[in-house]
């Protein structure tokens, strides 16, 4: 370096080898991410080209037949009941959950029992989906809780002490992504903290606390094991909660393991059904928090 | 002081016991509320409030960041504090509307007068300190889920104040804040849709829309440009015909700019307190000297 070098041999490559790696890592990371992709659309193709073949005149009018032979029905009860019990499930655990949430955020901290309260919900994360409907199963369902053993309701909490978890954690982490500037504004106004926390922090949380939400109601709404010895299968429809309830999941889980094609067809399109519902639910809440929070 | 620090003699215009439902008074006339205090000669009593601080103490933790400070806020004056990083003066400033308290571990000792009323003492509530002692911080912070008219009206709505014209005080709000004619249009749009100096003004539009005593500013302008830092130091000056301003700042030009006494903090001491030109030309204390001839710090 003794001779100042011209502004051509300054820019000039630093070396072909670190062209060669970046070209290569480059390649490896894209190549990885085409493998991720091939199981998911793999997935959606299935589905549609399964579960179209099954939706015939009827599968969303009529119930399941039961009838082994000729015309098996459609999976009106199921539908019904996935949206009731899964209904009561959001209404039970998302606010309780966003409770739990603002308690450990706002109000908890790095509290001993928040403490306590964070590992408690770690725990619940991972427990298996049939560990709550065997809970409910034994607590519930044996006592035959209220009358009768199997209950939709009793489906509902299985999948809301699921969601629940789900719930919180996603709410903790959004909550606490809210400036603290904002909470120090408001107080600095003479807000009092509790109006602090409903008018200013929530509302700027909102839209991640329905992503959330939204989360915790798609995988309630996919869970088997828990509807299967708390709410049970049927094949009438029912909107009463307090009876043996039908659900999209259990009715996969039953139709699947037939040797008959339609029914196993059955199978597919109630799959389709679960999946286009998770979708629509998810853009209209989507869409409902785009507009509130314009307003 | 008074021994009880509730009492409610009419100078004493600042219900420090109230409850949640009470509506921050309604201000009545200064001027007749001082000369009613201090009999017919305190005609030329000035409108506004003193604060004092004495003796105080304040920590975080084990820190000890103020090392026993005390201090005279005139009213209707503007009081800066400088200093370096860590020396104290935010802390504070944040003990004068007790939000130094808000920080998990932080507490502080001693008295602080808002007139004579202590403002830590028993039976007041931190919530009317608040309202009675506004703030305006060091970054923008409007609400970003609000309009512009919305984020003016926050404390008055959020507070549940009634009896109060909403369009005519955030319009006196938005005007005492010199933001009027530049969003008079479009009152509801997205309050974060403002500039940073448009913002900053939006926020001490909305500190002063609950009317309070006191303004504190936290490096108001330490995030602006120097047009808009302009512009906040013109309306710091229209501000402290009506309110006691106290302003902490990094910029010693803007403390020789906006303020009529200049307090100097080290390590957590107030070193000196004085008028603003005697602290820039004339500093009693050597550190003084030092500091604001740019030796140090």
């Amino acid at each position: 370096m003794s001779t100042p070098s011209s502004a051509a041999t300054l820019l000039a490559p630093v070396s072909g080898r670190r062209r060669t790696t970046d070209l290569i890592m480059r390649g490896l990371l894209g190549l990885g991410t085409v493998i991720a992709l091939i199981p998911l659309v793999l997935v959606i193709y299935y589905l549609f080209s399964r579960g179209l073949k099954g939706i015939g005149s009827g599968f969303f009018t009529t119930d399941p037949t039961g009838n082994f032979l000729g015309d098996p029905g459609g999976v009106k009860s199921a539908i019904i009941g996935t949206l009731e019990i899964v209904g009561l499930a959001s209404v039970i655990a998302i606010p309780l959950g966003i409770g739990v949430a603002l308690y450990l955020v706002e109000f908890g901290k790095k509290t001993v029992f928040a403490q306590i309260v964070r590992y408690l919900v770690d725990v619940m994360t991972g427990v298996p989906s049939i560990v709550f409907g065997l809970f409910v199963y034994i607590t519930l369902v044996t006592t035959k809780f209220g009358g009768a053993s199997f209950t939709g309701y009793k489906g509902s909490f299985a999948l809301a002490l699921l969601m629940l978890p789900v719930v919180t954690r996603s709410a903790e982490v959004v909550l606490g992504l809210v400036p603290e500037a904002l909470r120090e504004a408001a107080l600095a106004l003479g807000v009092p903290r509790w109006k602090v926390t409903l008018k200013i922090v929530l509302p700027t949380a909102l839209p991640g606390l329905i992503t959330g939400s939204l989360l915790a109601v798609a995988r309630g709404m996919g869970e088997t094991a828990p509807l299967l010895f708390t709410a049970a299968t049927v094949n009438g429809t029912t909107y009463n909660l307090g009876q043996r309830m039908n659900s999209l999941p259990a009715q996969i889980y039953a139709d699947i393991s037939q040797p008959n094609n339609d029914i196993v067809n059955r199978a597919w399109a109630a799959a389709l059904t679960l999946v286009v519902l998770i979708l629509v639910i998810t853009l209209i809440a989507r869409v409902a928090a785009r507009r509130s929070r314009v307003s | 002081m008074s021994s009880d620090p509730i009492t409610r003699e009419p100078k004493q215009e600042i219900p420090m016991s109230s409850t949640e439902a009470d509506p921050p008074e309604t201000r009545t006339d200064p001027a007749a509320a001082g000369a009613s205090a201090s009999g017919a000669a305190a005609v030329s009593a000035p409108p506004g409030h003193s604060m004092s601080v004495r003796d105080v103490n304040a920590y975080y933790g084990d820190t000890h960041a103020i090392k026993g400070v005390s201090i005279e806020y005139k009213a209707n004056e503007v009081t800066a504090m400088i200093g370096p990083s860590g020396c104290g003066k935010s802390t504070l400033l944040r003990c004068l509307n007790r939000m130094h308290e808000e920080i998990p571990g932080a507490r502080a000792e001693g008295q602080i007068l808002l007139d004579d009323t202590d403002i830590y003492g028993p039976g007041v509530d931190v919530v009317s300190v608040r309202r009675a002692v506004g703030m305006v911080f060091q970054k923008p912070n409007p609400f970003p889920t609000m309009s512009i008219f919305d984020n003016v009206a926050a404390g008055l709505k959020l507070n549940g104040v009634k009896g109060v014209d909403m369009k005519e005080r955030v319009e006196k709000s938005l005007r005492g804040a010199g933001l009027w004619d530049e969003v008079k249009d479009r009152l509801s749009s997205p309050g974060i849709g403002l500039s940073g100096g448009q913002q900053q003004r939006l926020c001490i539009a909305r500190t002063i829309a609950v009317e309070p005593r006191v303004v504190l500013m936290d490096e108001p302008c330490s995030a602006l440009d120097p047009i808009a830092t302009l512009k906040v130091e013109d309306l710091i000056h229209d501000l402290k015909q009506e309110y006691t301003i106290v302003i902490v700042t990094h910029n010693m030009q803007q403390a020789a700019r906006v303020a009529d006494t200049t307090a100097f903090f080290l390590l957590g001491d107030m070193v000196e307190h004085a008028k603003t030109e005697d602290i820039f030309s004339n500093p009693k204390d050597s550190r003084t000297e030092e500091y604001v001839t740019g030796k140090f710090g």
